[in-house]
């Protein structure tokens, strides 16, 4: 992969991911309780985009939609030519594993394997990865590979759950809250390793905060409220990682 | 009702599948223990009980002939409470619809059946008298298996004269309980029977008016039985006397001892296993609750609970799940140990059966139980107790892993895929669980090994005794010694195809204190038929002086191959003499010496007298030669193989492999339990885990494969030390199961190992498969939003 720099526009390339109508309720004993309202949405390869909004938004349920980790009640999302709606779950398993990395907000390591063992988890079952340590580079944790998660720092943690995100070479990658449970500092690095990932790599990315700090690093700010987008804001001049702070 | 029992009930209800499982092995241990010892004192109880009602005596011996006038001398013996003297003769039976020819023991009654010692239960019908003809009572056993009842006839020859004898009713007796033939190895119901006549009858018949040719005798409560044997002994010398004896070596008597002995061994051996089993499963599961209940037991003592009551909390958890396994157990234990006992009781044709409810028994019961199940909760409980409310809410560290090997060591290693790599650490991390495992699905494959050998054991003694050594059709015994000549009779009769002489001579056989009554079986040498055997299945050639013995009798004189023996010789002039042990030799069944025939002859100054032979029949022949043998006035006895080997296999299918059935059930909860709970647990724990892996992409398949694979390698490695474990057991098992009638033989053939860990994997396999379909409920989203 090329390092692209400074961040291009990612407007002129083709659409990775795209949803019409997609919507989601669950039944609450009696009553309908509707998570997401017909949201139509676009994200461009390449393109680095926050999804902000207050709990409740509909923003996570969004995420599990589109990372194939529920199904819709209605509507479609399309991965490229792949449709994740109305499939089954061996297809949206197939999804996962190929094309989505994953970032939580609580790192989700396995704790019993080492950081270069967490990320040689996915190496293991991906079809053309990157060398762990190549991922784990990347994110500037060369030197801590034989660490166990518990003697990690969190913002370590969050990073090795990043390279293990990205060593399968993803087309998207969701990260949902990934600087929630850190400090501003560390939350800091993280950061500027998602962005340095989507910069590198070109992965699209999708970060999910409550965090309006961050907005500032993205492509585009898609926020929502109430079940939908309510605004959609375009960054001209998207700012570095490091500039940011709360 | 406290709050605190509320939560307590819930958990119960929540966790019903854990708690069963556990619940169950605790219910298979009390079971045993209820089946096994409750079995054992039901029939011990009946068995004294009917012993008492039936007056059965304490001293037994045998004469040639003694006058009547004796037995007032013999009761004068100091310790003698009552003394009885009766005529025991064998007599040939030809039964209607028996082709081949049966034998009967003809046993004297007085005029009166209800004074005396060894009296008769009536099940029906009404007991012989003198001069209605030739009137005889039968024993159940006997007449069940040949369709005899009140009115019904057979024929005898009693002392060479053929008689018709009417049977007047069908009668139990405390001293043929089990009723063997001569040189039988175990009861031959159809083929030899126990027929009570009136004294005159059968006095006339052999003539022994005024005379007697067997003595019972019952001793007063503490008397000396060995002073008691010796006088007697003295005093029946003169008379042809073969040397008394006491109840433990009287067969019916020592058959059954040997049956009871073999019940409480295996009711001793198993129910400390599964209450091992139920501990650490109880401990188990409590310190997985304990964990995820930290927060809570915080906030209960950041209320005001105190410790003591948090830990009560949690001993009343296992205390309900002891009282559900107790309940099970005690209720199925005693259905099935009265079942047991009533199986038992009609097998040996108990005219009473006495149900021991022991409340000892049930106490101990349950108190082992709720002692085990507390123990396996007391330090988990302890521990929760301990906790300081601050810490305890705030959750758990994570947990610290760390390398089995450096870098570069495990380098060197075959690279493992890193799902396997977090299979072995987790396994690791909990070193005593995973101990705990493998010992527990390893006492599962043990439970199994150390009863399945049996069935190999019983093969293996059939072959052994019925086509290795005795591979005769059948062995005639002649009503008394013959001269060598006879045996080209026995080899003229028609259908007879070789016969091989051997001649039988009762003796006591002594090392110091100790002494035994055998046949010296004397054989010419080198016999096809019946051949002599060492531990490793190859011929042994007869001395030609000394004696050879079975390992058995050799063990319990404590008599190795070159040392010397003293033999007491019961026949002829009843030389005592001192003879060299030649050798040892392999054997099962019974006590046995082995002599070279003339050197047998030679000792007993006698020439060349056989007392039977043994026979190979032709198939085509044997109507004829059954009908001949049946007319023959001058033979015993005849034992016939196939019928033997009926009877063996028979026997020990009702004494022992009804057991084999509820062992496997029992083994396969305790592999299923142990699974099951390791199982739940291991996802408990590392569910948040291996939904992160669904989320990364890995199939079910994958993420459920951790699980298979972790309760594979606990159970594969629970197999080797299941098996070592179960030949231990299967070792003391067959110590327990030794006696001098029977001794079994400890082989373990690869097909007992197999099976055994067969059962133990299918439990464990359906275990593993019912827990893993929770792999499939793994909530992804969850796992995202929250913190463990």
């Amino acid at each position: 992969m090329n390092a692209r720099e400074p961040l291009p526009r990612a407007e002129a390339s083709p659409v990775l991911l795209r949803t019409s109508g997609l919507s989601k309720s669950y039944r609450m004993g009696e009553f309908e309780v509707v998570a997401l309202d017909k949201v139509d949405f676009e994200a461009r390869r390449g393109e680095f985009i926050v999804i902000l909004g207050p709990s409740g938004s509909g923003k996570s349920t969004f995420l599990n939609l589109i990372g194939g980790l529920d199904m819709a009640s209605s509507g479609e999302a399309w991965f490229g030519d792949t449709r994740l709606t109305g499939v089954r779950e061996a297809e949206l398993t197939r999804y996962r594993r190929a094309h989505v990395g994953f970032v939580f907000q609580f790192y989700n390591l396995v704790p019993s394997l080492t950081a270069r063992e967490n990320v040689q988890l996915v190496t293991e079952i991906s079809r053309d990865p990157m060398r762990p340590e190549e991922a784990l580079d990347l994110v500037g944790l060369a030197e801590r590979m034989d660490h166990f998660p518990a003697q990690l720092s969190g913002g370590e943690q969050q990073r090795v759950a990043i390279a293990r995100a990205i060593a399968k070479r993803p087309e998207l990658l969701l990260c949902d809250e990934p600087t929630g449970a850190l400090d501003s500092r560390t939350g800091v690095v993280v950061l500027e390793a998602i962005a340095k990932v989507n910069a590198e790599l070109g992965t699209t990315t999708l970060v999910i905060t409550h965090n309006v700090a961050i907005r500032v690093i993205a492509d585009r700010v898609v926020n929502f409220a109430n079940g939908g987008i309510a605004s959609i804001e375009v960054n001209t001049a998207r700012q570095a990682a490091s500039t940011v702070g709360w | 009702m406290q709050v605190l029992h509320i939560k307590l009930l819930r958990e119960l209800k929540r966790l019903w599948a854990q708690v069963l499982a556990i619940a169950m092995v605790i219910a298979a241990g009390v079971a045993t223990l209820i089946i096994g010892i409750g079995t054992y004192q039901s029939l011990a109880e009946t068995r004294s009980l009917y012993y008492e009602t039936n007056r059965f005596a304490d001293v037994f011996a045998t004469v040639t002939r003694a006058p009547r006038s004796l037995l007032g001398r013999i009761a004068d013996i100091e310790g003698v409470l009552e003394a009885d003297a009766r005529i025991v003769q064998h007599a040939l039976a030809d039964l209607e619809g028996l082709d081949e020819p049966a034998s009967a023991l003809l046993v004297s009654i007085s005029r009166r059946g209800d004074i005396g010692l060894n009296r008769l239960h009536v099940r029906n019908g009404r007991l012989p008298e003198t001069g209605n003809g030739f009137e005889a009572a039968v024993s159940e056993v006997f007449a069940k298996a040949n369709g005899l009842r009140g009115g019904s006839r057979l024929r005898l020859v009693i002392n060479g004269v053929r008689r018709d004898v009417t049977i007047t009713g069908i009668v139990l007796a405390p001293d043929y309980i089990y009723a063997m033939a001569p040189g039988e190895i175990m009861p031959n119901e159809g083929s030899f029977g126990v027929l009570w006549v009136p004294e005159p009858n059968l006095a006339a018949a052999y003539d022994l008016d005024g005379a007697f040719n067997s003595v019972s005798l019952k001793l007063l409560p503490g008397a000396p039985e060995d002073a008691v044997i010796e006088q007697l002994d003295r005093l029946l010398e003169p008379y042809g006397g073969q040397g008394a004896y006491g109840r433990a070596r009287q067969t019916s008597h020592a058959f059954l001892d040997s049956e009871l002995v073999q019940l409480r061994a295996m009711s001793q051996m198993l129910p400390p296993i599964f209450l091992l089993v139920a501990a650490f499963l109880v401990n188990m599961t409590l310190t997985r609750l304990i964990a995820l209940e930290r927060e809570q037991i915080g906030l209960l003592k950041a209320l005001g609970y105190s410790s003591a009551a948090i830990a009560w909390h949690y001993i009343e958890f296992v205390l309900l799940i002891a009282l559900l396994g107790l309940a099970i157990g005690l209720t199925f234990g005693t259905w099935a140990g009265n079942e047991m006992a009533l199986l038992y009781a009609r097998f040996y044709s108990f005219p009473i059966l006495v149900f021991s409810r022991d409340p000892a028994l049930y106490a101990i019961a349950a108190l082992i139980t709720i002692g085990a199940a507390v123990a396996g909760a007391v330090r988990a409980a302890s521990a929760a107790a301990r906790l300081p409310p601050a810490v305890a809410m705030r959750p758990p560290s994570p947990p610290r892993y760390r390398r089995l090997l450096d870098a570069g060591t495990s380098r060197l290693l075959p690279r493992l895929r890193q799902t396997s790599v977090m299979v072995i650490r987790h396994l690791l991390h909990w070193p005593w669980r995973t101990l705990g495992g493998i010992l527990g699905a390893g006492s599962s494959v043990a439970i199994l090994v150390g009863s399945l050998w049996t069935i190999g054991a019983m093969e293996f003694m059939i072959d052994y005794t019925f086509n290795q050594t005795d591979r005769q059709d059948a062995t005639l015994s002649f009503a008394a010694p013959k001269p060598g000549a006879a045996l080209y009779e026995v080899g003229r009769l028609p259908g007879v195809l070789a016969a091989e002489p051997f001649r039988l001579v009762g003796a006591d056989l002594s090392n110091g204190h100790v002494s035994r009554r055998v046949g010296i079986s004397g054989r010419p040498q080198g016999t096809q038929l019946t051949r002599l055997l060492d531990a490793q299945l190859q011929p042994v050639s007869l001395p030609d002086s000394g004696l050879l013995l079975s390992k058995p009798l050799a063990d319990l004189l404590d008599l190795g191959r070159g040392e010397v023996v003293v033999v007491k010789l019961l026949e002829g002039h009843r030389k005592t003499l001192q003879l060299r042990v030649a050798g040892v030799i392999e054997g099962y069944l019974g006590l046995a010496a082995y002599m070279d025939i003339d050197a047998l002859h030679a000792i007993m100054g006698e020439s060349g007298l056989i007392s039977g032979a043994a026979v190979t029949i032709d198939r085509a022949a044997q109507d004829e030669l059954f009908a001949l043998l049946k007319a023959s006035p001058s033979l015993g006895h005849v034992s016939l193989r196939s019928i033997a080997l009926e009877r063996f296999r028979e026997t020990m299918a009702q004494n022992l492999f009804v057991m084999m059935g509820t062992l496997v059930g029992l083994a396969g909860i305790i592999a299923f339990g142990i699974v099951y709970n390791f199982a739940r647990i291991s996802l408990s724990e590392q569910g948040r885990e291996m939904a992160s892996l669904r989320v990364l992409g890995f199939r079910k398949s994958e993420v459920a494969g951790l699980l298979l694979v972790e309760i594979g390698l606990v159970v594969m490695i629970a197999q080797p030390l299941g098996w070592a474990l179960g030949y231990g057991l299967a070792a003391g098992m067959q110590r327990g199961f030794s006696s001098e009638l029977f001794s079994m033989p400890l082989v373990l053939g690869p097909e007992v190992y197999a099976s055994s860990s067969l059962v133990v994997i299918l439990s464990a396999l359906i275990a593993g498969l019912v827990v893993v379909r929770r792999v499939d409920r793994l909530d992804m989203i969850a796992v995202l939003k929250t913190r463990e």
